[in-house]
């Protein structure tokens, strides 16, 4: 554990881009916390003298067609955005997972079959079939967490299938066999803490993609409701304003958006040199 | 082995896909909230009319029956009737899809040609200050979402620069469209000798279109840099090279050519990509295609049309990987060699 921590710490000083990327993260995950209790004012209050003011002193990003608070707005959208994009990759991660390590463990006909779903899923673009998805089961925001969940459950599952099948026949599995464990067991307590490692890039990989994925379905009108802070939702509102000049409704949000997604790209790059043992010192 | 042996195995191949994707949609229409039955009675139906209306639209019998009904309804080209439009689904498709195809293809002959190129200069400038720049627009450009850009654009060339018309469509409102032949405007107007209105539609497809490609440069630089890079590194250069080729021969003759192969099969995730991004930029741009046909349709509880362009965008999906895989067997100089 201490040689992990000192790698970690070389790592974060030798690449500061790296550093960057999981103090964003840090930062992010206050701002959820802490942010919706700090803010200067109440995200849905709205004000009718107030409406459409540029960014001043008073109101840091503006204020938006009535009058709310979008630096408020904005700080407050950070943890429904993250706690949607977390619970859908928290799901496909604990299924795909699942789901993949059997399927390379024992092969056969579960592979084959769990294959074709999977192939499936990846046959449809892969945007469109969330749509569809929210659509025939209902807009809600648990409805948005299950179809960004499914929509990237092929990746999970592809790459714990991979991992799993190459330690299949492991001398210290096979040593695990002979000693009378059960194959269930062998499974999970042993094989899966061992693929972990790269689990873990997938995921900071694919969160950038299921946060920017749940922005898309809000954006177009899936889930969220108004008047709900929500990045996607708040760039929809404000992009009738882009023409006639109000840039601020809909850039401060956009940005935060990006800002997240790019945190989440750069993490995943930072984390496959964590785990990667060939750049390991 | 033939080539038509392969092109068939091919086509052969994208029929279990094909019955999936029949199998998923139909699921979807069998889940709809509420009660088809129900809704087609109408307010002040009884029990037995709902029942009888249940009967007609064949919703009593087993789910095998009803996916079979399902599939004789596709093969007459039945996708249902749309609520808001009251038009046949398929012909609202059928209306709108030359609008999407323009732009996606558009777009993504755009984002090809930056890409690849992009991508050849950062592999062999490799670990320089070129390299960097590229990583990190292309990193950039994946971070980016996609609706944003397009405002972001929209704000820059329209609000402040005045050189882009108004983000409203396919063409400016005193045009009018050009006399429908493929639906393609970009080929429609020239042929009918109306330059000013291609010239129109050419300035409407410019920021949806680069919108489009910025988002899916990425994948695709990063791949012609890494493949590029493989390419280069590999026997054959090195003994071209040793042999004395001319330098600008090695790279565009041998190395390019063998670096585009892996390229063209990352295509099929390029272009899941851009018809999802396609549906959002379609949006921000009000263009007319089948991508704003669904979102209007979800926002009325349209189910038909959004089944149908579900089905319409997988289907042309499939299609677009199938020509992809076609060419890229097509191609391959490895099966000139075996034929």
């Amino acid at each position: 554990m201490a040689s992990f921590f000192q790698h970690l710490r070389y790592m974060l000083v030798s690449n500061p881009v790296t550093l960057l990327a999981f103090s964003l993260f840090a930062l992010l995950l206050l701002i959820a916390i802490f942010g919706p209790s700090l803010v200067p004012y109440d995200p849905l209050a709205s004000a009718a003298t107030g409406a459409l003011k540029p960014p001043s002193l008073q109101h840091w990003f503006g204020t938006d067609q009535v009058g709310r608070d979008v630096f408020s707005r904005v700080i407050v959208a950070t943890r429904l955005d993250l706690l949607i994009s977390f619970s859908a990759v928290a799901l496909s991660f604990f299924v795909g997972t699942a789901l993949g390590a059997v399927s390379g463990f024992w092969g056969g006909w579960t592979d084959r079959i769990l294959g074709r779903l999977l192939d499936t899923i990846m046959a449809f673009p892969l945007f469109v079939l969330a749509m569809g998805i929210v659509a025939a089961s209902g807009n809600t925001i648990e409805n948005i967490v299950i179809a960004t969940a499914i929509i990237n459950l092929p990746f999970y599952a592809r790459v714990a299938r991979a991992e799993v099948s190459v330690r299949r026949n492991a001398g210290w599995v096979l040593a695990a066999k002979l000693s009378g464990n059960h194959d269930a067991r062998i499974l999970f307590a042993r094989v899966v803490p061992n693929i972990l490692p790269p689990m873990m890039v997938q995921i900071s990989l694919n969160m950038g993609w299921a946060i920017l994925n749940a922005a898309g379905l809000s954006f177009i009108g899936l889930g969220v409701r108004p008047p709900t802070p929500e990045w996607g939702i708040m760039v929809a509102e404000g992009a009738s304003y882009i023409v006639s000049g109000e840039w601020w409704l809909a850039l401060f949000p956009g940005l935060a958006l990006m800002i997240a997604v790019f945190t989440f790209n750069l993490m995943g790059d930072g984390l496959r040199d964590l785990v990667d043992p060939a750049r390991r010192t | 082995m033939s080539r038509l042996i392969v092109v068939l195995s091919r086509l052969g191949q994208a029929l279990p896909t094909l019955l999936g994707i029949l199998v998923v949609t139909f699921l979807m229409t069998r889940a709809l909230p509420g009660d088809p039955a129900a809704f087609f009675a109408g307010p002040a139906a009884t029990t037995e009319s709902i029942a009888e209306v249940r009967a007609k639209l064949g919703l009593d019998q087993p789910l095998p029956v009803q996916f079979v009904d399902y599939l004789a309804d596709l093969l007459r080209g039945n996708l249902g009737q749309s609520l808001s439009t009251g038009q046949p689904v398929l012909s609202d498709l059928a209306q709108r899809l030359p609008a999407s195809l323009e732009l996606t293809l558009v777009a993504l002959v755009l984002s090809v040609s930056i890409a690849v190129p992009l991508g050849v200069l950062a592999a062999l400038k490799q670990d320089t200050w070129v390299d960097q720049l590229c990583r990190f627009i292309v990193t950039a450009g994946v971070s980016l979402p996609t609706f944003f850009t397009g405002l972001v654009l929209v704000y820059v060339f329209y609000y402040l620069l005045g050189i882009a018309p108004s983000p409203l469509g396919r063409i400016d409102i005193i045009s009018l469209p050009p006399p429908r032949v493929t639906g393609f405007y970009l080929i429609d107007a020239p042929l009918a000798g109306e330059w000013q209105t291609t010239w129109s539609a050419l300035k409407q497809l410019a920021l949806p279109s680069i919108t489009l490609a910025l988002f899916t440069l990425a994948p695709l630089a990063r791949m012609t840099r890494a493949s590029m890079l493989q390419a280069l590194g590999s026997d054959f250069i090195r003994t071209a090279k040793a042999c004395g080729l001319r330098s600008s021969k090695v790279l565009f003759s041998y190395a390019l050519r063998n670096a585009l192969l892996p390229v063209v099969t990352t295509l099929g995730m390029v272009f899941s990509f851009s018809l999802g991004a396609n549906v959002l930029v379609e949006k921000v741009f009000s263009w007319p295609g089948i991508g704003s046909y669904a979102i209007e349709a979800l926002v009325a509880s349209d189910y038909a049309a959004v089944q149908g362009f579900v089905l319409a965008m997988a289907v042309l999906f499939v299609v677009l990987n199938l020509c992809v895989d076609i060419a890229y067997t097509l191609i391959d100089p490895r099966l000139k060699i075996d034929g």
